[in-house]
Order: structure tokens, then C-alpha cells, then sequence
């Protein structure tokens, strides 16, 4: 054991680095490589996720911890988002509509497209740019603090306590967070197109829920669930697996967002193509 | 021989083309303190994920009491680890909670204990590793020595068979770092685990090492008791006992 170093040291600093990965093997590009490698372990991850959900013990008081931090506290940029999305889109198809003379639709039309497509897309951006990157940073800096390491050297299996709450409070607020949003994106609607271009309160309103039926709202909130789940699986699989100290936070918490909001624009065409 | 508590043979690890490891072997007896040195990169972190199961080797083993580590599924994995208390580099709290809630996290999440025993052990943890009164605080509030000792009190709250120490000192001032030393010799008299502690502060090594090993180019190259370690006839130990900027261990590139 004492003596066996002096031929074997000079070796590893010097040249191994050509020898070890590739064998002789088919290489992807890079990345194309890497592209592979986070689909992996994006899947990794979910099935990690769903296999310990139905696990005890259930840690109840993190789920509401986390459903405090996704939901309540997105209250106030939903309602300013949603508030004014409804007041410009009135705005917009009422000077367009009374060109036709079918500004009696604008109610119809507003209510519709919250419900059904902006309510949801639009508060999927948010929470992923809030939640998903504090997902991101937290995770993150436990993984780069060696805290991820200590949880799972204390027994802990660190998916099933910070990832599993994490996606479902995400996953139950989100639809919440679109709902609230819904009714703002109406209220926001009425009350350009009632107090500033002048449309008869009532015939407004009547309008507004002439068409949509209970369909239009329960699909944008299956899509909001869905939105939800994807921003948290995603925020939450960038932080676990940071590298890289400060820097390497820095790029998971980015990479949360980016990768989220791409996540729901195209995750949303072929929800929508599905369900309507 | 017979009797080791870990016995590691022929472990090897590499990570992409970097082989970290290269043939590991080694003997920790039972109730025995190993300090294993090297320099910055040698491997030391990666050996000791290996022995708790963190990182899985290429090649090779690791037993504990005659048990294969990597042979474990995950079930028995989690039982497995209640054995261990790991201390890590910069402690590791969490840094959303208390003191207390750090030190009773093992408790509450491995054992039945009812709170107030949780209370009494945590107290009891806290005092092993010289820090009363600060129970409330938040991990941000603590200096890096108070934070690395909370650590400790963490990896002992479960009175395991095995204590491993991940840098305990490094990075603090001489004084810290000596009563860092003493709090560590005193919990290991104490509780009477077996222990590894990977270091590479000398000073701090032959404080706390019944036996030092030398990790370098990964395999460990030197492994004796203190006194015998410190007159070894060997440039490499020599060198970094010395702490010289030249010799063996610079020529080969190692100095990163």
C-alpha cells in the first residue's frame, strides 16, 4: 500500500484525457448530446417524482408552505396582468369591431380568449418566471452547499422532500392563480369597454356569457395544470442537477425560466389541439 | 485485518476522461480515527462520498462491517445510512431553518422520538460541540466555525457507528481551527464511533489522526500512525508535511 505510488503517479495528471470517454463508440454533437441529456433527465426526474408522491411520510405543512409561495404570493402580478391583458384586448377589438359594427361582441370576445387561451399562457410566463427560477436558485444553491448531499446522507430522498411538494403546489395553484385571472381579465374588459367607450352595462354583460360554456373555462384550467406541472418538473430538475458554484446557480435559474416558457408555448398548441 | 469496520478494495472513480481515483485500499478499524490528506482535487471528497454511498465506484468496493455499500438497494440503503453522520465542507445547513430545527432534522425524520427527547438530544449535541444559547438562530447568523460545529452536532444527533468529516477546518484561522480539533478529538472519545476525516491542514491531521493516510494520484501512498507518518521516508509526505512550493508533488503537475 505504502510504496505502490511512484509508478503509477505521474500518469494521471498528464494524458488521460483522450482515452476515457468515447471507446471507440458513436458520439452525438454536443448539442445534440446535451439536448438528449436533459430530456433524460427530465423523464428521470418525473418518474422519480410520481413514484414517491403516493409515499409516506406526507409532508402536508411543505406543501402549503410551497402552495403560500407559488400561489398567494403571485397574487398581485396575476391581477395586474389579467386586469389590464382584458382592458387592452377591449380596447383593441372595439375600435377594430366598430368598424364592422359588431362592437357588441367585444364582451364575448374578451371573456373567451382569457378563458380559454390567455388567462392561462399568461400566467404560466409569470409563475415561471417567479417560481420557476426560485425553483431554479433554491435547489440550486442546496446542490452547490452540499445541502442536497446532506439530505440524502440523513436518510431524506431529496425528490421526495423538495421536489414532490414543490410540483404539486405548483400543480393545484396554478389553475387557481388562472381562474382569479379569468374573472379579472372580465372584469378588466367591462370596465373599459362600460366606462370608457360607453357599452351599455347590461347588454355587456349579457355578451359576455352568451357563448362560453363550461368547456371553454375547464380546458384552460387542465392546460394550467398541466403549465404548472412543467414549470415546477422543470425549475426543479435545472436546480438538481446545477454545477458549478455561484455561476452554475446562476445558469440553472435562467435556464428554469427559458426552458419553462418554451416548455408552455408549445406545450399549449397541442393542448389546445387536444382538447378543443 | 479481520476485524476492519470499512474496508475499501481496489476503488476506482473517474469522471469523463479525469480518473479520480485509481485503485483505492484501505482499512479503517473499529473505533479508530483515520485522517486522510492530499491536496486540493486529489480525490478526497469523492472517496468519502463513496464510503457513505453518494457516488458509486467504477470498479471496486466498499465494505462496512462485511456489507458492499453499492450492492445496497435503495430501501436498504436508507437504513443502511442511520450508521453514518456526515459533516460536510461548510457545514450544510439548512439554511431555512433554525439551529435546532438543522441538528433535529435526523431525529424528527429517522426516529420516534417524541419532542421533547428531540429537544434533550439537540441540547445535548449542541453542548458536545460547545455551542449553547444559540438553538433559535438562523444558519446565516453564525460564523463559519459556529456553522461547521452545528454541522457536527448534526452528524452526531443519531450517535452513528461512523463519523465522516469533510474538511472540518478548512478555510478557518488557527485558533478556530485548533478548537475545531479538540471539539472533534473530544466527540470521538465521546462517543466512541469510527471516524475519517479528509483534510488537508497537517496541523489539524496529526491532532486528530490515530493513523494518517496520503491520498495522491489516486491511491493512497503513505499510511501510518502520527509520530511514525511524520518521519516518513518519503519526499511526497515530506514535502507536504513541509508544505514546500517545490518537490515531488509540484513537478507533477498536482500543485492545482
Amino acid at each position: 500500500m505504502t510504496a505502490a505510488g511512484k509508478s503509477a503517479a505521474p500518469e494521471p495528471s498528464t494524458e488521460p484525457a483522450p482515452e476515457a470517454p468515447d471507446e471507440g463508440g458513436f458520439r452525438l454533437p454536443a448539442p445534440f448530446e446535451s439536448f438528449f441529456q436533459e430530456v433524460g433527465r427530465f423523464f428521470l426526474l418525473l418518474g422519480r417524482t410520481l413514484a414517491w408522491t403516493p409515499r409516506p411520510p406526507y409532508d402536508w405543512r411543505a406543501l402549503l408552505r410551497q402552495m403560500v409561495k407559488v400561489g398567494v404570493e403571485s397574487i398581485p402580478v396575476i391581477v395586474l396582468t389579467a386586469m389590464f391583458t382584458g382592458a387592452v384586448m377591449a380596447l383593441q377589438t372595439f375600435t377594430t369591431l366598430r368598424r364592422f359594427h359588431a362592437e357588441s361582441y367585444v364582451g364575448s370576445l374578451v371573456a373567451l380568449s382569457m378563458v380559454r387561451e390567455l388567462s392561462s399562457v399568461l400566467g404560466g410566463l409569470i409563475v415561471a418566471g417567479r417560481s420557476g427560477s426560485a425553483m431554479g436558485a433554491e435547489l440550486g444553491t442546496m446542490r452547490v452547499t452540499e445541502q442536497i448531499d446532506a439530505l440524502e446522507v440523513m436518510a431524506t430522498d431529496p425528490v421526495h422532500y423538495l421536489i414532490v411538494p414543490r410540483v404539486w403546489a405548483t400543480t393545484l395553484m396554478l389553475p387557481a392563480l388562472v381562474m382569479l385571472g379569468n374573472a379579472l381579465g372580465i372584469l378588466g374588459g367591462y370596465l373599459v369597454s362600460v366606462v370608457l367607450m360607453g357599452a351599455n352595462p347590461v347588454a355587456y354583460t349579457e355578451n359576455t356569457f352568451q357563448f362560453m360554456d363550461l368547456n371553454d373555462v375547464f380546458s384552460g384550467l387542465i392546460k394550467a395544470a398541466v403549465f404548472g406541472f412543467l414549470i415546477a418538473m422543470i425549475g426543479c430538475q435545472k436546480g438538481y442537477y446545477t454545477t458549478g458554484g455561484a455561476e452554475g446557480v446562476g445558469r440553472s435559474t435562467t435556464r428554469a425560466v427559458v426552458t419553462a416558457s418554451i416548455a408552455i408555448l408549445i406545450s399549449d398548441f397541442f393542448l389546445t389541439k387536444l382538447l378543443f | 485485518m479481520a476485524d476492519a469496520k470499512i474496508r475499501i478494495r481496489d476503488l476506482h472513480k473517474s469522471f469523463g476522461p479525469k480518473q479520480v481515483l485509481r485503485g483505492i485500499d484501505l482499512d479503517v478499524e473499529r473505533g479508530e480515527s483515520l485522517v486522510v490528506i492530499g491536496g486540493s482535487g486529489s480525490g478526497k471528497s469523492v472517496l468519502l462520498k463513496h464510503v457513505i454511498g453518494l457516488l458509486t465506484p467504477d470498479r471496486g468496493t466498499v465494505e462496512i462491517d462485511g456489507v458492499d455499500v453499492h450492492s445496497l438497494g435503495n430501501r436498504e440503503l436508507v437504513d443502511f445510512r442511520r450508521r453514518f453522520g456526515m459533516a460536510f465542507q461548510e457545514g450544510a445547513l439548512f439554511d431555512s431553518m433554525t439551529v435546532r430545527g438543522n441538528v433535529a432534522f435526523p431525529l424528527v425524520r429517522q426516529t420516534d422520538l417524541s419532542r421533547q427527547e428531540i429537544d434533550a438530544r439537540v441540547d445535548e449535541c449542541l453542548s458536545m460541540v460547545k455551542l449553547e444559547g444559540i438553538s433559535e438562530k438562523l444558519p446565516s447568523q453564525l460564523s463559519g466555525g459556529m456553522r461547521r460545529r452545528v454541522g457536527f452536532a448534526r452528524a452526531i444527533a443519531l450517535e452513528p457507528e461512523i463519523v465522516l468529516f469533510d474538511e472540518p477546518t478548512t478555510g478557518l484561522d488557527p485558533v478556530t481551527t485548533a478548537q475545531i480539533d479538540d471539539v472533534i478529538r473530544e466527540m470521538l472519545d465521546g462517543v466512541d464511533s469510527t471516524a475519517i476525516t479528509i483534510t488537508h491542514d497537517m496541523q489539524s491531521a496529526f491532532r486528530i489522526a490515530d493513523r494518517i493516510g496520503m491520498l495522491y494520484g489516486g491511491k493512497i501512498i503513505a499510511l501510518a500512525p502520527p509520530e511514525e507518518f511524520r518521519r516518513l521516508d518519503d519526499a511526497r509526505v515530506q514535502q507536504f508535511i513541509r508544505g514546500d512550493a517545490s518537490g515531488p508533488l509540484s513537478e507533477l503537475g498536482a500543485a492545482g
